[in-house]
């Protein structure tokens, strides 16, 4: 005999557990940002370059240094489609340059440089100006002289301060981490110090709005410290600025870097990054457009992958916006 | 001996404009007396409630009550405890886990990146207490659903905010909760289901209130005790029955008289004469003498003090 169970009409009134799991917080940052189309968009490429940059050198193993003149000035593999007379070779499919080092090479080894650049001189940018820009937030004694270093620094001309900084700390730092390291160190150092004014600017305002919301004080009642208020509750609800200005951050760190190299303070000769092969074939631009449009289409798409990558991540990280 | 005893609590701040402004414009320090030689206590269970217009000082005295702001002068004392003066760490940690506040706005006071569950035990989880189940119980016990505690904020209703945060106070198992006016953000149905949940919670858990609303309606339900605040200082304190039956300061008489009433459609009620003043300069004497019908020479001379007056204790020169 089977036994039917009879119905508990309360046990129908109580809440059910929900049938799926809770979801983590994390499920739901990456739910939203798969529907923002540009910001997969954006991170695929930007996973890719920088694959690219890291595995590249091993899967086309060529020499970016190699001279090889007899080959000198190939056009890349696609120009003979239109123009049979054109000198290509398979054996250098985006062709080479004045002195027939590779361009693929180069353009490789050029994105390892400008990318570590990038990030490294992102990376520092943020953590000053967010720390900065916390500081002179929450307290208030520290507010006045920290936002006017900050105007100071803001009112600087970045360009020639660069080129005085370069000249300036050029040797001793290449004389203790050689001449790559040193200038490596150099530039992510001056770009990082010169561009942590606006984030710490955006997060600062953010701050001075968040401390007075009650659940600050909600914190600061049950007796949490200045420390754990700014870790738990402040900066995970200013992380959509500080991701927005990191994005800036990376695509203007890479374009200063390029802006350096194109003006010759950059790295040293041999050195190629994307900015230096842009320079070394403004000359011969008409002859040789592709060497010029292919460091710039990298420098533009990077950044362009980086930005909406940015806005992806900030619409995700927002609770508010999740979901729609 | 009262759970909490507020004595002689004076609260100035300091409102002056910028040191270079003051030298140019030739203008004085400006000190604002949000809060003037207030006294009172709160016996355990009981629910207290302050009550005033904008600005007579009803937030001020909260915040210092639960150590957000440090009075200027004066004690509060929560059993035998000065949060402001004491510095054995322990006992102040002791009495704050004893004392938690529900603000005003329900939108403000949660913070949107965390999950329900997590903001209803920060008050426990931030002393390193046990912390499993504790949200899904409080959730049930203020109204709402256990599964709600893996929701954000914004997926909230005011009211079902307002519950959110009054389960977050709970957390803790406190003493003494501080409202800072719970209900004056919600409309009107929601205000009376989140007060009979809070008279229900506090019968359940022998609660004592420090009730701040500028509502005497919602006072007149809630309280025990009734201390009437103008201008930072306390004009009248009595229980409500008394109060409302026969209020001794003018003040109170016009507060009430202003009341909105049902019955009161076109009566005919002289609306309030005159503004609450400038707090910076507050008139000599007595606060309320430029707009009190009978104030007298001796009230724009001497600052009355707080008297018993039958059960109630009123600061009038003109009472007796």
């Amino acid at each position: 005999m089977t036994d039917t169970a009879p119905i508990d009409p309360y046990a129908a009134l109580q809440d059910k557990e929900p049938p799926k799991a809770p979801r983590s917080q994390w499920k739901d940052v990456w739910d939203q940002f798969k529907h923002h189309k540009g910001a997969l968009f954006g991170g695929g490429f930007l996973i890719f370059i920088t694959l690219a940059v890291l595995v590249g050198p091993w899967v086309w193993q060529v020499d970016p240094q190699k001279l090889d003149i007899r080959n000198k000035d190939l056009r890349p593999i696609y120009t003979a489609i239109w123009d049979s007379t054109a000198a290509v070779r398979w054996g250098n499919p985006l062709g080479t340059d004045n002195l027939g080092r590779d361009i693929l090479a180069n353009l490789i080894a050029g994105g390892r440089a400008s990318m570590a650049v990038g990030w490294a001189a992102m990376v520092l940018a943020l953590l000053i100006g967010t720390a900065v820009g916390v500081v002179s937030g929450y307290f208030k004694k520290a507010d006045f002289w920290l936002m006017r270093f900050t105007d100071l620094v803001l009112s600087l001309p970045i360009l020639p301060l660069l080129l005085v900084a370069v000249t300036l700390f050029r040797q001793p730092l290449r004389a203790n981490f050689g001449p790559e390291g040193g200038m490596f160190i150099l530039i992510v150092g001056v770009i990082g110090l010169t561009s942590w004014m606006q984030t710490a600017r955006i997060v600062r305002g953010d701050i001075l709005a968040l401390k007075e919301r009650e659940f600050i004080l909600a914190a600061r009642s049950i007796g949490t410290t200045s420390g754990s208020i700014i870790l738990r509750h402040l900066l995970p609800n200013v992380i959509s600025p500080i991701m927005v200005s990191a994005t800036l951050g990376l695509a203007t760190a890479i374009i200063t870097e390029s802006a350096l190299s194109f003006l010759g303070v950059g790295f040293p000769s041999d050195f190629p990054t994307w900015g230096k092969l842009l320079a070394d074939s403004v000359q011969r631009m008409e002859q040789y457009p592709e060497r010029v449009i292919l460091p710039g289409l990298l420098i533009s798409l990077t950044v362009l992958g980086v930005n909406y990558l940015g806005d992806g991540l900030r619409d995700a990280l927002d609770p508010r916006i999740r979901g729609r | 001996m009262s759970l909490v005893s507020v004595r002689n609590l004076t609260r100035i701040f300091d409102v002056s404009k910028p040191w270079l402004n003051r030298v140019i414009e030739r203008r004085p320090r400006a000190l604002l007396t949000a809060v003037s030689d207030v006294s009172f206590e709160i016996e355990e269970r009981t629910v207290y409630a302050l009550v005033g217009e904008s600005g007579s000082g009803k937030s001020t005295i909260g915040k210092m009550l639960v150590g957000l702001l440090a009075p200027s002068d004066g004690v509060v004392d929560i059993r035998g405890v000065d949060l402001s003066r004491e510095t054995d760490a322990e006992k102040v940690d002791a009495v704050r886990a004893d004392i938690q506040m529900i603000f005003q706005d329900p939108f403000a006071s949660l913070n949107p990146r965390w999950r329900v569950r997590d903001i209803i035990v920060e008050p426990v989880a931030a002393r390193g207490g046990e912390t499993a189940g504790l949200a899904e119980r409080l959730l049930e016990q203020v109204g709402l659903s256990a599964r709600d505690a893996g929701k954000f904020p914004h997926e909230f209703s005011g009211g079902q905010r307002q519950r959110i945060c009054i389960a977050r106070a709970l957390a803790s198992e406190p003493k003494l909760i501080v409202c800072d006016e719970p209900t004056s953000a919600l409309d009107v149905s929601v205000q009376a289901q989140v007060l009979n949940l809070m008279s229900d919670l506090k019968d359940e858990f022998g609660l004592t209130y420090l009730f701040i609303s500028h509502d005497l309606t919602v006072v007149q339900h809630m309280a025990d005790r009734i201390g009437v605040l103008y201008l930072g200082r306390l004009v009248e304190e009595a229980a409500p029955s008394e109060l409302f039956e026969n209020p001794k300061h003018p003040y109170t008489q016009m507060l009430l008289a202003a009341a909105p009433k049902l019955d009161g459609f076109g009566r005919e009620v002289a609306p309030p004469t005159g503004e609450i003043p400038d707090p910076i300069n507050p008139p000599p004497g007595c606060a309320y003498n430029p707009r009190c019908p009978l104030a007298q020479a001796v009230c724009r001379e001497e600052r009355p003090v707080l008297r018993n007056v039958g059960g109630a204790r009123v600061a009038c020169h003109m009472v007796d």
